[in-house]
């Protein structure tokens, strides 16, 4: 299988392996940017890297990049499977336990891929641009999203397919969907395996 | 068999819902026989006006005998009855569409899995056939206690004034004037100036303390620390305004002679920084980093008369009441405590009023000057907030949403109105009509928080210290010079009036 990656990137191509990395890769990121735009944690407890060609920030909490380690490295497993169908971070009050923020990242699997070997023509340059430019949508959203007035807390939900047996320390959840809410679409990559459409739902201002 | 066929006809008599079998047509169906020019009399074109058989078989079938009588007994009028006189307007058919469309799922014929399938995706947003949501056991650790979200206070900034009614008056939107105060100590905590009766401006820079005379514009240097790690954490003039008192982060309480420029008094009995101070004629109360709340009689060599103790942390907002009978004091810990001027009955000291709704450190303390038990109290960052209390009562009067930290508030002696100092994001002084609260003004230049205001003598021009290292002078309550004159010629003409009336 190393081989065959080795062979994927000489050839400027995209295999199921480096696609899942991919975009296993981009939901760290993004979960990153979101938890700091929204200051869900305070921004001095972020660092800032260089990835995509933006300058981003990233969680130094060891115990919540830990947690944020293990739902990757589980997303990557999944991607690899084609079995997760969607991935939602759900942003809730702390008091009310009201859910008031919804970003949901739909996946689109090319089971295909799962068969033949080869590498997709695409190249890496071409997908980190449409990362970069979903990434650069989730930071510019604090200027539409409503201000998180009280203390919030966040959760990560996986959508996969039924026939997938729970692993150990994972749990089945409700869709913890918002009442009375706003959505708007943002922009969406592919990797020509894995498609992820990213949305945002936010509750409406109770007065218009 | 006759019996059986006895007992059929009781059922169906029995049965008010039904037709009767074998009762006459109504009336409507006899009509609508013979009107009805097609062969299906009951289907008729709801464009047709004044024909009631287009409400079909159906209703009049539930009650068929009292439909019948009762079209009988009233006088036949075009197509109506006496509750509903005119049926043509009605869509009969298009209403009976509506109802039962209303209750058909969205598609035509579904079949049951089909059907519940599509309840389950627009319930949960996926089928629950195909799809399992997951969620990794144990939640993240939430943001640590305490932690607000800085967005809060950038976004829910309101740049103008609450209130647009006309001023009355000219408010210069620029300060009067700035003086430099180079290494002003940038710490909420501190009182660092104070104007005295005399119009000398005290200034705490770091060690030393300033005195800039308003009038001349001179300025002296009353003293420095001789130790370079202790630094003055607060100033306050006796109401005379010849002696001024200082605290010291060393826990010192000094006064010192303004005349002579020399130390009268060097009064320790605090344990911690003296960041607040408070005169009432010769008591000389300290508020302290402990807590606590020390009376000094600075007459008597024991000087230490009374301890408060009412705070659990440090003390930052002290002010005697203008009759002196009440000391309001505002701590890190949220609390407003009010405090009689004589211990009670046990020799003690307790609060008379404790207010506990500020939700961050209270430093602005001010009482009203026209009415003596009207206290306003403003909050940190945390809470933003200004309140006005009836320290008699214990009521909250009125509470504004300052949308910012809230360091300091003055009475308007010359208007009803008041004027406070804000931090983050506008650094701005806010002058508010009291009791209506709302905005008069907001008067922008500091570039950092507003650490302390204080007023000049004559009540015109407030004095705003910011941790942008600038003074800036105010003229915000200018007297009028009609009213100014109308003013002196009533205190006149009062005058006047008394003497006759003695002589």
């Amino acid at each position: 299988m190393a081989a065959q990656q080795q062979l994927g990137r000489e050839h400027q191509g995209i295999t199921l392996r480096g696609s899942a990395e991919l975009v296993a890769e981009f939901f760290s990121y993004g979960i990153n940017s979101i938890l700091y735009q929204r200051g869900i944690y305070p921004p001095e407890t972020f660092t800032r890297v260089q990835k995509y060609g933006l300058t981003l920030l990233v969680t130094t909490d060891p115990e919540l990049a830990n947690y944020l380690n293990n739902v990757t490295e589980q997303m990557k497993e999944w991607l690899y499977k084609c079995i997760v169908q969607r991935l939602v971070v759900v942003i809730s009050s702390i008091e009310s336990s009201e859910v008031l923020e919804r970003w949901q990242f739909d996946i689109e699997c090319d089971k295909t891929a799962k068969d033949d070997n080869g590498p997709r023509e695409k190249s890496q340059k071409a997908i980190q641009d449409e990362i970069r430019s979903v990434i650069r949508q989730i930071t510019a959203t604090v200027t539409f999203l409503p201000l998180l007035e009280s203390a919030c807390a966040f959760d990560l939900l996986i959508y996969t397919d039924k026939d997938l047996a729970v692993p150990a320390k994972w749990e089945e959840s409700g869709p913890q969907f918002i009442a009375n809410s706003e959505e708007v679409r943002l922009r969406s990559f592919t990797t020509t395996i894995h498609k992820v459409n990213t949305t945002v739902a936010y509750k409406k201002d109770s007065v218009p | 068999m006759a019996q059986f066929l006895f007992e059929a006809d009781l059922h169906g008599l029995l049965k008010l819902d039904t037709p009767i079998p074998n009762a006459p047509p109504a009336r409507w169906q006899r009509k609508a026989k013979e009107s009805g020019p097609g062969p299906s009399p009951v289907c008729v074109s709801p464009m047709k006006p004044a024909n009631r058989s287009h409400s079909s078989s159906k209703t009049p079938s539930k009650t068929p005998g009292k439909s019948g009588s009762k079209i009988q007994s009233t006088p036949t009028k075009a197509g109506g009855d006496r509750y509903i006189p005119n049926r043509s307007t009605m869509q009969m058919e298009m209403a009976n569409f509506l109802l039962t469309k209303e209750n058909d799922p969205a598609e035509e014929s579904p079949t049951k899995k089909e059907q519940q399938k599509a309840w389950a995706v627009n319930l949960n947003g996926f089928d629950v056939e195909e799809a399992k949501i997951l969620r990794l056991s144990g939640k993240p650790q939430n943001a640590p206690e305490g932690y607000q979200n800085n967005l809060k206070v950038l976004y829910s900034q309101k740049m103008t004034p609450g209130s647009s009614r006309k001023n009355s008056r000219y408010i210069p939107s620029m300060p009067d004037r700035i003086l430099d105060a180079p290494e002003i100590r940038n710490d909420y905590y501190l009182n660092l100036i104070d104007w005295s009766s005399q119009n000398f401006l005290a200034v705490a820079l770091d060690n030393s303390v300033y005195l800039w005379n308003h009038a001349t514009g001179e300025i002296i240097q009353l003293l420095q620390m001789e130790h370079p790690d202790v630094y003055i954490s607060s100033v306050s003039w006796i109401k005379e305004g010849n002696y001024l008192a200082v605290g010291t982060s060393s826990a010192e309480v000094q006064l010192w002679d303004i005349q002579q420029q020399k130390r009268l008094r060097n009064m320790t009995s605090h344990c911690a920084r003296v960041g607040t101070l408070s005169w009432n004629s010769y008591i000389l109360s300290s508020g302290a980093r402990t807590g606590h709340i020390h009376h000094h009689d600075v007459r008597v060599a024991e000087h230490h008369v009374a301890t408060l103790a009412g705070h659990t942390q440090e003390v930052c907002g002290l002010k005697w009441s203008l009759d002196g009978r009440y000391l309001a004091s505002g701590g890190n810990d949220n609390l407003v405590n009010v405090w009689p001027c004589t211990q009670g009955g046990g020799g003690d000291f307790a609060p008379v009023q404790t207010f506990t709704q500020h939700q961050g450190a209270v430093k602005a303390v001010a009482w009203c000057p026209w009415q003596m038990n009207v206290l306003a109290t403003g909050g940190g960052t945390s809470d933003r907030h200004i309140r006005i209390w009836n320290v008699c009562s214990g009521a909250c009067l009125s509470t504004v949403d300052a949308h910012s930290q809230v360091c300091s508030i003055l009475w308007s002696t010359n208007y009803k109105e008041f004027v406070s100092g804000h931090g983050f994001a506008q650094n701005q002084l806010v002058l508010w009509k009291y009791p209506t609260m709302t905005k008069v003004a907001e008067l922008q230049g500091h570039t950092a928080r507003i650490l302390n205001l204080t007023m000049s003598p004559d009540g015109t021009t407030v004095a705003s210290a910011a941790a942008d290292e600038t003074l800036r002078l105010w003229r915000c309550f200018e007297m009028d010079p009609i009213k100014k004159k109308e003013k002196e010629k009533a205190n006149s003409a009062k005058s006047s009036i008394i003497h006759q009336s003695i002589r």
